[in-house]
């Protein structure tokens, strides 16, 4: 399996603009996203950093911040009013610029066309589009935090009338209607790029690429695509009714009567703010799905092949993907158990909720399975799959207590549902994204990430995430409220204190290991150990027959022919533990 | 190391796929060979787009739906101009069809036509559109004025849109058969555009009533 490293395929020059910038290739589109979305991390990673200061030392004076951002540390203090809008930035950013953006738009646009056997998306102009729209609304929501009045206050989540009404607080002028802005351009750049993947993957499947032969991660890209196909436009139609209640003076979300910092609102009447919280979430709760399925996918791949045993039932997996995707779209009502709906409602979202437990335990006692007696190669991107499924685990045990009603209305809005989410759909997602970044890119680049230095990265990161995220759970259920500001200002919180301050320390450890990533990550591109070798983890995919890294067009002159599905790992009477796709089953010895 | 059955892998390993007679067809579609996906990626793209807007306006319908349950809901006379707009837009759908169904029968000039005059009435529809508003801004009603009118506003507003996309896409089309691009075998564009545009027809009653 030693190749040179060479293009097999001959295309005219292009200029750098045209290859690196302006280009139409899937491969560059997903390094694009991938680096934007990083640059997002950087922002949403580091505003979460002033909340953690702000939260263990709420009353210490900081002449240094107070020098480096004067209106939100007005005498060295930071301003509750700007703590709020970091907790929106955080979430919006994390949530759709980050995790979104990364695990479909990164890895969906670089391995969709190479794991089916495609030369490119089948519509690569849109691709395109997709990305540089999706770049728009990057510098629109960034722009939020520069404007006059600041960022939003009101939370990822944007519930109205808070966030229907201008006036309703300092960010809620422009930022808010950047905000609306830059996530109706994202749901459009993310429709842009869903309906590439979900015609690529089932119209341009090369020869004998049958369905149950995909990758599991082109399985999880798919199902993801069809969620987001249905749930972001719904999020549109909201935004575009808030947007509206915004600037036209509609009243879809303000009822009659509401007083906004003692001055009533005439202007506005007949609207209903709980109309808002069933669109969003309408959208919401699949959004998590968006996020964890591509990382569930990445990972089973990532696992068998690091365990060289196939996946514990394929099949199964694909089944329990598509079933946790269609439950995804009747349990958002387990994010308004105390909103005053009808409690017979709420007991039926609590079993729709409870459902879901069954396909991800499938998928959890499957991962099992497939680790079950196997000699595990340790290698970094294993590392990250595997603490995918302990972060996935941890953070969904917490989602049971969570969907049930009577336990949520104990726990609602307390630091117990922030462990909870964080673990589930963000830490547990990041790591996969972690293993996927080590794991392709010596196919991405042509060189390999510093291994060492990625172990480090590792264990700091999954001790980390456990020590930040892990006495949260604590916390929320001492009672401390999701959104506060000084924890110090309640009696019944200051025996707290000591743990939001230790979790404080365990979150800036956190971040300096990302540090880590980011500078073996661009040290890397340009000098990393270059790859000799196509297939450096004898792996069995598509992606992994071609030159690293891949040229424009990815299978030379013929594009691949496909003989068996993407897991003969271990194949017994074989001299190699591992049988590429492409291989004929005829070649196979019994 | 042996981890499952030989049995059970031999049947994991599925022999390559049958030639299908005159292509490269095979299991789970060819690819850039053509494929045996039933529809073409442009048809799928288009249902895909048509997905996604059938999904925006289900959101806006469902908050209509949810809205006008409310006590607050107040009901305004609609434009008379209403039907007549709709009649067009039918109207439309038809002559849109019968392009279609002259290119099939190699009628290359009714095609043009037909294509043409579905254009006009989309222009048509439209100004029918703007000249409603218009009614209703004489008759005082704007789109704050109650959650109706805001909703009329709004949801006729975007069904414009859509049909605007509409019309630039039926501008394409004319484009390339007025430069013969289209023939009784090859005229899929018109078939994407004919299959777009029938949509919005259909939706109609919904975003008026």
């Amino acid at each position: 399996m030693h190749e040179p490293h060479t293009a097999e395929h001959a295309h005219p020059q292009l200029g750098f603009w045209r290859k690196y910038v302006f280009s139409t290739d899937h491969k560059i589109i997903g390094i694009q996203y991938m680096i934007t979305a990083m640059a997002m991390a950087v922002v949403g990673g580091t505003l979460s950093m002033l909340m953690r200061y702000q939260l263990a030392w709420p009353s210490l004076l900081s002449p240094t911040m107070a020098k480096i951002m004067p209106d939100a540390f007005a005498g060295g203090v930071m301003k509750p009013e700007f703590y709020v809008s970091l907790v929106t930035m955080h979430g919006t950013i994390m949530v759709f610029f980050l995790f979104t953006a990364v695990l479909t738009g990164g890895f969906g646009n670089f391995l969709i066309p190479l794991q089916v056997g495609a030369r490119d998306m089948a519509f690569p102009f849109l691709n395109a589009l997709s990305y540089w729209v999706f770049l728009l609304s990057c510098i629109v929501i960034f722009s939020a935090l520069f404007v006059e009045g600041g960022a939003p206050l009101g939370g990822w989540t944007a519930y109205a009338p808070l966030n229907a009404i201008p006036a309703a607080g300092p960010g809620q002028g422009t930022g808010m209607t950047l905000w609306i802005t830059a996530i109706a351009l994202f749901s459009v750049s993310g429709l842009m790029g869903g309906l590439n993947y979900i015609t690529t993957i089932l119209t341009l499947r090369t020869k004998g690429m049958s369905m149950m032969r995909l990758p599991l991660t082109q399985w999880s890209l798919l199902v993801t695509s069809i969620l987001g196909l249905l749930a972001f436009p719904v999020l549109l139609a909201a935004g575009i009714l808030l947007l509206f209640d915004r600037v036209g003076g509609t009243s879809f979300f303000v009822p009659a009567g509401i007083i906004m910092n003692q001055v009533p609102l005439m202007d506005h009447s007949g609207g209903h703010p709980l109309l808002w919280q069933h669109l969003f979430w309408f959208f919401g709760h699949p959004e998590v799905y968006i996020v964890i399925l591509p990382a569930m996918g990445m990972a089973s791949d990532i696992l068998s092949t690091f365990c060289r045993k196939p996946i514990f039932s394929y099949r199964m997996m694909v089944y329990s993907m598509v079933a946790i995707a269609a439950l995804s779209f009747i349990v958002w009502g387990h994010h308004m158990f105390v909103s005053g709906m009808n409690p017979f409602l709420g007991s039926v979202f609590t079993l729709t909720t409870l459902l879901i437990a069954v396909p991800s335990a499938i998928k959890t006692f499957n991962w099992i399975g497939t680790v079950w007696g196997a000699r595990i190669r340790f290698t970094v991107p294993a590392l990250f799959a595997i603490a995918f499924v302990s972060l996935f685990v941890s953070g969904g045990i917490s989602g049971i207590f969570l969907g049930t009603s009577a336990a949520d209305i104990q726990l609602q809005d307390t630091y117990f549902v922030v462990a909870h989410f964080h673990l589930v759909m963000a830490i547990a997602p990041l790591f996969a994204a972690f293993g996927g970044v080590y794991y392709w890119f010596p196919k991405i680049f042509g060189r390999s990430m510093n291994m060492t230095l990625g172990k480090i990265h590792f264990w700091v990161s999954f001790i980390g995430v456990y020590s930040v995220f892990f006495p949260m759970h604590i916390l929320g259920i001492g009672g401390q409220m999701r959104r506060i500001y000084d924890p110090t200002q309640y009696d019944f919180l200051k025996p707290q204190q000591p743990l939001n301050e230790f979790i404080t320390v365990a979150a800036f450890i956190l971040g300096a290991a990302q540090l880590i990533f980011l500078f073996n990550f661009y040290w890397s591109i340009f000098l990393g150990k270059r790859m000799t070798e196509r297939n450096p983890w004898h792996a069995t995919t598509l992606e992994w027959t071609v030159p690293s890294p891949p040229g424009h067009g990815n299978f030379g002159d013929e594009l691949p022919t496909v003989h068996r599905w993407p897991f003969d790992y271990s194949v017994p009477g074989e001299k190699e533990d591992f049988i590429p796709q492409t291989v004929p089953a005829t070649v196979v010895a019994h | 190391m042996p981890v499952i059955s030989e049995e059970k892998r031999n049947r994991r390993i599925v022999p390559p796929p049958p030639v299908l007679p005159g292509g490269d067809g095979g299991d789970g579609g060819a690819g850039d060979f053509g494929g045996s996906f039933p529809i073409s990626k442009g048809q799928l793209g288009l249902w895909i787009l048509l997905t996604a807007i059938i999904m925006l306006f289900a959101g806006l319908s469902s908050a209509y739906i949810v809205l006008r349950g409310l006590p607050t809901w107040q009901n305004i006379a609609l434009p008379s101009l209403l039907w007549p707009n709709t009649a067009v837009l039918v109207l439309s759908s038809l002559t849109i069809e019968l392009s279609k169904g002259a290119v099939r029968k190699n009628q290359l000039q009714a095609m043009k036509a037909w294509l043409a005059l579905s254009g006009v009435l989309g222009l048509i529809f439209i100004a029918g559109q703007l000249a409603a508003w218009r009614q209703l801004v004489h008759a005082g009603v704007y789109l704050p004025s109650t959650l109706q009118s805001s909703f009329f506003y709004v949801l006729t507003g975007l069904h414009g849109l859509h049909l605007l996309g509409g019309i630039a896409g039926l501008g394409f089309v004319l484009f390339k058969a007025m430069r013969n691009r289209l023939t009784v075998f090859n005229h899929e564009p018109l078939k994407l555009c004919a299959t777009y545009w029938r949509y919005p027809g259909g939706r109609r009653r919904r975003c008026t009533n």
